[in-house]
């Protein structure tokens, strides 16, 4: 229950296990814990993998430790796989982008931070000063999943780390930013969900009429930017036309 | 909307819930956590399409029990219907539940739920013209992407359909016997995560016997046996989930996912299906028992690998009136015969 509050240190490069998800996909796990050593081992095979995807390899899907690799069984082997990541693991990483810093525009007013008090006060918490923490702290994007462009961050204060709901809520606005188990996470997507909405945003992290329809990527740093009521509308409007009101900066 | 000439409409005269528009799959995106969704049954969708001269991930109905009846506008349509054993008609005619026809213009064509068999695909010679989202037409509901605005099909819709040249005599049966699938046991590669299950417990979920849920869908198939527990908690740290995992959450009843599924998840996956037997486990209905067997990478591979031979073999139809034969046709048969006879003689 605590695996993903409470992250063990880093520690000296490990081997990784190789997991069997089926005959079409192969996790290859770097640990089991939210650290960012071992995110970055996963982002950087991830990278060298994708600048030169080997014959029969469909998809590389990197989460918080681990990458999973799906691959079509009649065209290329496990072992020959495995062997493969063997030889990216010994390769110099070139070509990965760079990481870049986000800054997010980010509304805390109770009109759209439908679970702020609740999760202040169990917290032990003052309203605004759970959102001073939250708009203070420096995110790191661990991984996207579960709905298009949603990013799970690391980087919580201890004092904001909450554990999910026992049962779900019931579906939150598109653009919620959450808390839960943690971490936080920015939902494009309305979905029922067991955290807490803390927040949202104007921007859009999915926007297929855009050239790059996904804004942010994993490894890339983040933090939220606190807007009032009257700007969030504004800048949603603006986010509506497909313009990108969240501010990227060289990390 | 007028058609031009290559073109022709599909208009769904009813529509059942959970009928959408399916190609392969939206395949390249579940990195940024986008679903591929994409035929529950890929076999049956890919036999449907071969049928009708497609390519075999082309995009296709898929019809859920739920049931679809369709007409052709503007031009006749040459259409297919392969996967479970469903009840079809066309303007009132019985066909078999796998068959190859030319739809006229104005011909009712009705498809509802048969005797087994939970999706059939109902494949158009041509393409269909709709938005792509990120490359694909797979409908996936939950995030609105692909299909007719990203929802079921309605009754009302007319599709517009880019033609092919493809078309053949009519009604044609498909003969796929394998069609016909039995599910008493599921095969399936233990892990990602089934050192989170002690040994008893790995046992348990092999013997069952396990009962497909009514409450599933296109994302899940719930199962109901024996409750599994974890010996190491069931929360783990996200990581990716494949098709067919199955994923044990903390009330211990196993829930395989399914082409819905989401790209990510917090749950021990003790197993996942095998690809074939994934698709057979699709088209079980509710209740259906079974049990899993463990299998190695190698039989899981070389089950593949007969599938694909199946569809590799190419599509074989034999005309609906050797199986059907009525007296009149019989008639018709027999004063040919007599004139070749007497060709012959002559």
């Amino acid at each position: 229950m605590t695996r993903q509050v409470d992250p063990a240190p880093a520690t000296a490069l490990s081997e990784p296990r190789f997991l069997d998800a089926g005959e079409a996909a192969l996790v290859v796990e770097f640990g089991d814990t939210v650290d960012p050593a071992i995110n970055d081992r996963v982002l950087a095979l991830d990278a060298t993998l994708r600048a030169d995807p080997p014959a029969g390899t469909r998809e590389f899907v990197p989460t918080y430790r681990s990458l999973m690799i799906h691959f079509d069984p009649l065209q290329i082997d496990r072992d020959t796989l495995v062997a493969i990541v063997y030889r990216a693991m010994g390769t110099v990483v070139e070509g990965r982008r760079e990481v870049a810093a986000w800054t997010l525009p980010c509304c805390y007013d109770p009109a759209l931070a439908e679970d702020l008090d609740e999760a202040a006060g169990s917290l032990g918490l003052m309203r605004d000063e759970a959102v001073a923490l939250h708009a203070a702290a420096t995110y790191r994007v661990y991984m996207c999943g579960f709905t298009p462009g949603q990013l799970y961050l690391g980087g919580v204060p201890k004092a904001l780390a909450i554990s999910r709901r026992p049962a779900p809520r019931p579906p939150h606005p598109a653009g919620s930013v959450l808390i839960g188990g943690g971490l936080c996470t920015v939902a494009p997507f309305v979905m029922p969900t067991g955290w807490y909405v803390i927040g949202q945003t104007p921007e859009r992290l999915y926007a297929s009429e855009r050239k790059e329809a996904f804004l942010i990527q994993a490894g890339d740093i983040l933090r939220f930017d606190p807007i009032d009521l009257a700007t969030f509308r504004n800048l949603e409007q603006r986010a509506a036309t497909g313009e990108i009101v969240a501010r990227k900066n060289a990390a | 909307m007028m058609a031009a000439a290559s073109e022709a409409i599909v208009r769904v005269l009813s529509a059942g819930p959970g009928v959408t528009l399916q190609d392969a799959g939206r395949h390249g995106y579940l990195r940024f956590g986008v679903t591929a969704a994409g035929p529950m049954d890929s076999l049956a969708h890919a036999m449907a399409n071969l049928a009708v001269g497609n390519p075999a991930g082309s995009t296709a109905f898929e019809v859920s029990v739920g049931g679809i009846e369709v007409t052709a506008e503007a031009a006749p349509l040459h259409v297919a219907i392969a996967g479970g054993e469903f009840t079809l008609s066309l303007d009132g005619r019985p066909l078999p539940p796998a068959v190859v026809l030319n739809l006229d213009e104005g011909a009712v064509l009705k498809i509802r739920a048969g005797r087994s068999g939970s999706w059939c695909y109902l494949a158009v010679a041509g393409c269909f013209v709709v938005p792509k989202v990120l490359g694909s037409h797979a409908t996936h509901t939950r995030t609105g992407f692909g299909g007719v605005d990203g929802r079921a099909i309605a009754v009302g819709d007319r599709l517009r359909i880019e033609r092919s040249g493809s078309s053949a005599p009519s009604p044609n049966a498909i003969v796929a016997p394998w069609l016909d699938r039995r599910l008493d046991t599921v095969r399936v590669v233990l892990g990602p995560q089934h050192d989170y299950f002690a040994d008893d417990q790995i046992a348990a979920f092999l013997a069952g016997p396990w009962s497909v849920s009514a409450k599933g869908d296109r994302m899940a198939c719930f199962l109901d046996g024996p409750r599994l527990t974890h010996a190491r908690g069931y929360n783990i740290v996200s990581d990716g989930i494949a098709m067919g995992a199955i994923q044990v959450p903390g009330d211990g009843c196993p829930i395989v996912l399914m082409a819905d599924r989401q790209s990510t998840g917090g749950y021990p996956k003790i197993a996942t299906v095998i690809g074939p037997d994934l698709r057979r486990l699709a088209q079980a209905r509710p209740g259906t028992t079974f049990r899993f067997e463990a299998v190695s990478i190698g039989e899981a591979v070389a089950a593949r690998r007969e599938e694909a031979a199946l569809l590799a073999r190419g599509i074989v139809v034999e005309p609906l009136v050797r199986t059907h034969l009525s007296s009149e046709f019989l008639l018709g048969l027999n004063l040919i015969d007599g004139v070749v006879g007497l060709d012959a003689l002559g």
